[in-house]
């Protein structure tokens, strides 16, 4: 029971040893004399069958940790089905947790701890499990007839199969009813609190203060104290258990992280890019219309915003995809800020809307939460395979900037970055998240409000033209942006569609010329969009591979670039944030490297834009599991890299 | 007033100075077909529009593809010519967010009851303030000459060599099975009640759809001719008009049957209590629903023209004000500073 850490994120080289030795607990006096060791860093895994409660358990421990102060980072994993058949492999739900005293990047690679509610839950994360990790099982769930639903004909429990492990059996069904034997409660009712148990325990085990779950058990439960009670009350027997039995004979302590000064919270992707949206709006001084219809895994930010309507958000649950970007179309041109939120199969059916804004020039926000595809793919995984959808997928030359967050906390100030865009460009703008920075959460700084880029916007309200006529497609000659004049402005009127127009006036014109210059003064708005220089991490300035991502990578490409550092391998990392335009420094950045290597949840689809824009052997390294690289599996990837260059400059 | 006579446009400001039909035309050439019932429309809208006393600037026109949603580039307003099928969803965010609009969607047979059939039940039963002006013309003509979803079955078409197979939509029977609190009819060629159904359909609060038999005199000519031509529309057409008995002809009467349907009967004096007298405000649809299952809709005799149905149901635009409203007065207007801090925080000092 001596090894906690593993090596996912070694950023000082260390081989992960706690350093032990009795400190203080936290919040309690009274905590029994058992030893308690030092860690800088966890990753728990919780993980039982849908029913069982395993994201709200994972939510809570997170918001303890967050509490506490420890850097963290989430990752929720689920199966798309709302209940499958219990006990079954495709049921098992699963909430991974890493946190630390020091600033960490990933949900970490290999769980330290797996707490396993069923035998499915069991054998479908053991092979995560690195030797020597903690596996805590509600051994009550370990019969005959639910080890024979996941194909195992011997209990692991007992046939000496989980000796590489350290191996707690806890009868966590038995207990919760123990402890709730006075409630009252009926037995199906009582059975339910077991994840309040486990949540007890390891709230013993990490020290985790309690009170902020005992609070939110009873405002969720406000309605139902008898619950609330039975729910606290296993809670607590959860963390005396631990306290009392011998099986658990160390608890752990992991300081809190020093980060920069400021106030937290923690905050998913999902929640700040809502927060982002909100605060567009306020900040641009326009109403917020959200045209949207329920897709996983986007569907948060629709009920997110609509619980915000004092802020003058408008939120429009559509009848379809099309009505939905429609809906926010038609805001746009009456003056408001216009958003539809979605993820792959959906924007393919908005693929004709969003050429639509395009033909119009009306700003609108496009945000995809990306998930595995095609087609249905895995709704409830994460991937970053729409980047050529966001880029080409529309009929006919239809440039669109695209914007891509690279943690959850970004969210924030991506939504804010296409908005500025959309609002300066009148243009369709694209929001490229995913499943995984959606559902995944980090402390996040608390902005100050006043602060946030101001982006005001002017309608047109006057003619343009010397004659006073109104020329709807005049554009501003810095920006090549048309000028915005809504519906109600007197003298303005004028009709937009989506057949060519002519220059300037905005009449239908089939000439040739004109659709000529039509199709190149579009291209010719968006590149020339004011985007930030790309930076580049190069601490010695002398390294010869360039590792370059975009999107949620970010965490795992940064992982594995400090343990190649602290390695003594040589890496310069940098990041996209704006894939449409690119960064102007970003062809000088390529070529400044022997390698560029590009990791993406897809087959290559940024690495084949850096091709053919920059004319850079960009060399590809790509998975498309549903789930986020590993720190350790990136950092192979770099030391090969390396070698290789090692090895040609030796030939 | 204005005011009293377009309950709907409560929130439209109001023109300062009375207008014009020429004010409402743009300098852009009309190119619909020559002898296109287009511009019988054309016209009698721009003749109506000064009527509503409305400020022209707030007034929206969007369409959908195919000829009739040419229609907003010939209307000097605001206007969106947009794509296929999906002016009622853009109609509706526009209208939703903008009470103080006036919004029109143009769109034709193929248009909004094809491609589009999805946004139009649902912008029927939502109740959004929008007037509907659907130009059926039973044929698609932008394309040249295909079936629409209102031909008749086994017509024959460049798609359809052997007839078409697919039976047509009733659009006011499917506009009431959606729910819609406002259904009318009306014909391209008789200016006066085509005005006065656009009258009606603009003193509606929510949701106006109105049918407008439309010529296309190149793909599908005479369609309607049977409802125009002096010989025959008096027995043809059946003109409905609020709290008056439905009459065809000199003749015949309309007459509750006891399966609940509609038919005609010849009127006697034994019968004439019986005629059955409209009320377009009737809660109930069935009245209505059987009203538009009256005409044959092959030959398209015993055609009710006018006001079907004219219902008062919760409009969802003044709905979603509503709750923005309540929103503010229950919790104040939002707090962007408070909302990003929330309730869970902590401090690194």
């Amino acid at each position: 029971m001596t090894s906690q850490v593993d090596q996912s994120e070694a950023v000082d080289g260390s081989d992960g040893e706690g350093r032990s030795g009795p400190v203080p607990p936290p919040g309690t006096g009274t905590r029994a004399a058992k030893p308690i060791r030092r860690l800088d860093r966890v990753i728990i895994r919780f993980a039982g069958d849908s029913g069982d409660g395993m994201q709200l358990t994972g939510d809570r421990f997170t918001s303890e940790t967050a509490a506490f102060g420890n850097d963290l980072s989430t990752l929720p994993n689920f199966p798309a089905e709302i209940r499958a058949p219990a006990g079954t492999l495709p049921g098992v739900s699963s909430f991974q947790l890493h946190f630390a005293d020091h600033d960490i990047l990933t949900p970490g690679d290999a769980p330290n701890v797996l707490v396993a509610m069923n035998p499915a839950a069991l054998k479908a994360n053991l092979a995560d499990l690195p030797r020597g990790a903690e596996i805590i099982v509600n051994t009550d769930e370990f019969t005959k007839r639910a080890l024979a639903k996941v194909g195992w004909s011997a209990d692991p429990l007992a046939d000496g199969s989980l000796e590489a492990y350290h191996l707690h059996k806890v009868p966590l069904t038995t207990l919760t009813l123990q402890a709730l034997k006075d409630s009252g409660l009926a037995r199906k009712d009582a059975e339910r609190a077991k994840n309040m148990f486990a949540l007890g325990l390891l709230s013993w085990m990490y020290h985790r203060p309690t009170h902020g779950t005992e609070r939110f058990l009873r405002s969720k439960f406000a309605k139902k104290p008898d619950i609330a009670e039975a729910n606290i009350a296993a809670f607590r027997a959860g963390w005396n258990f631990g306290e009392t039995t011998e099986d658990f004979a160390v608890s752990y302590e992991i300081a809190p992280a020093t980060l920069p000064p400021g106030t937290y919270r923690n905050i998913s992707g999902n929640l700040a890019l809502s927060y982002g949206l909100i605060a567009a709006a306020k900040r641009s001084g326009l109403p917020l219309f959200l045209g949207s219809y329920p897709i996983t895994p986007a569907s948060d930010i629709l009920h997110e915003l609509s619980r915000h309507k004092n802020f003058g958000v408008r939120t429009f649950q559509a009848e379809d995809e099309i009505a939905g970007i429609g809906a926010a179309l038609g805001a746009a041109f009456g003056g408001a800020l216009g958003v539809t939120t979605t993820s792959g199969p959906g924007v393919a059916l908005k693929s004709e809307t969003i050429g639509l804004a395009v033909s119009l020039e009306l700003p609108l926000l496009v945000v995809d939460i990306q998930r595995g595809g095609p087609s249905t793919g895995l709704p409830t995984k994460t991937e970053q395979a729409d980047l050529l959808q966001a880029m080409f997928g529309r009929n006919g030359e239809a440039p669109v900037p695209i914007v891509a967050p690279a943690t959850p906390a970004e969210c924030f100030t991506a939504a804010l970055e296409a908005a500025r865009i959309a609002l300066t460009y009148r243009t369709p703008v694209f929001l490229l998240s995913d499943g995984y920075l959606a559902n995944g959460s980090e402390p996040w700084k608390i902005p100050d409000a006043d602060e946030l880029p101001d982006l005001t916007v002017e309608f047109t309200t006057e003619p343009n033209r010397p004659d006073g006529s109104f020329w709807p497609y005049l554009r501003d000659p810095q920006t090549l942006a048309r000028p915005w004049a809504v519906p109600g402005t007197p003298g303005l009127e004028h009709r937009i569609g989506g057949i060519e127009k002519q220059d300037g006036t905005g009449n239908i014109s089939y000439d040739p010329a004109n659709h000529d210059f039509m199709v190149r003064t579009r291209q010719a708005k968006v590149d020339g969009i004011a985007v930030p220089d790309v930076v580049v991490d190069d601490p010695g300035g002398t390294a010869r591979v360039l590792v370059l991502g975009w999107g949620s990578t970010y965490g795992p490409i940064t992982a594995a670039v400090r343990r190649v550092r602290a390695d003594g391998g040589e890496v310069a990392q940098a990041h996209l944030r704006n894939l449409n335009p690119f960064p102007a420094n970003l062809g000088a950045v390529l070529a400044g490297y022997d390698k560029v290597i590009v990791p993406e949840m897809n087959l290559g689809q940024l690495a084949l834009l850096l091709r053919a824009k920059y004319l850079v052997d960009a060399q590809s390294y790509n998975q498309v599991r549903g789930l986020p690289f590993k720190a350790a599996q990136l950092a192979d990837v770099l030391w090969a890299a390396i070698g290789n260059l090692d090895e040609e400059g030796r030939r | 007033m204005t005011e009293d006579r377009f309950p709907s446009l409560r929130l439209v400001p109001k023109s300062d100075e009375p207008q014009s039909p020429k004010d409402f035309k743009t300098d852009q050439e009309v190119r619909w077909c020559p002898g296109c019932g287009d511009y019988a429309i054309l016209a009698a809208v721009q003749s109506f529009m000064p009527e509503l006393g409305i400020r022209r600037e707030n007034t929206v026109f969007v369409s959908g593809i195919g000829c009739s949603s040419r229609f907003p580039y010939y209307m000097n307003t605001y206007g969106m010519h947009s794509i296929h099928g999906r002016a009622p969803a853009i109609a509706t965010g526009l209208a939703a967010s903008r009470p103080d609009l006036s919004v029109w969607v143009v769109t034709g047979d193929g248009d909004a009851l094809s491609i589009g059939g999805n946004h139009l039940i649902h912008a029927l039963r939502r109740n959004v303030n929008l007037k509907i002006l659907l130009f059926n013309n039973r044929i698609y003509g932008l394309t040249k000459g295909q079936y629409s979803p209102t031909s008749e079955l086994g017509k024959i078409t460049k798609s359809t060599p052997m007839g078409s197979l697919d039976a047509p939509f009733n659009p006011l029977s499917l506009a009431i099975g959606a729910e819609a609190t406002f259904v009318a009819r009306t014909i391209d060629s008789d200016r006066q009640h085509l005005t006065s159904v656009l009258r009606a359909a603009a003193e509606h609060e929510g949701t106006a759809l109105v049918e407008i038999y439309q010529n296309c005199n190149i793909f599908n000519d005479g369609a309607f001719e049977v409802l125009k031509e002096p010989g025959t529309r008096d027995e043809a057409l059946i003109r409905l008009e609020h709290g008056r008995p439905i009459r065809l002809g000199a003749e015949q009467g309309v007459f509750r049957g006891p399966d609940g349907g509609l038919h005609l009967e010849t009127v006697t004096e034994a019968n004439q209590d019986r005629i059955l007298v409209h009320d377009a405000g009737a809660a109930n649809p069935a009245t209505a629903f059987a009203l538009t299952r009256l005409a044959d809709a092959d030959t398209l005799h015993h055609t009710p023209i006018g006001v079907l149905r004219d219902v008062r149901r919760p409009v969802y635009d003044t709905l979603m004000a509503e709750q923005l409203d309540r929103a503010a007065a229950d919790r104040g207007e939002g707090d962007l500073a408070a909302l990003l801090t929330g309730s869970d925080t902590w401090t690194v000092a």
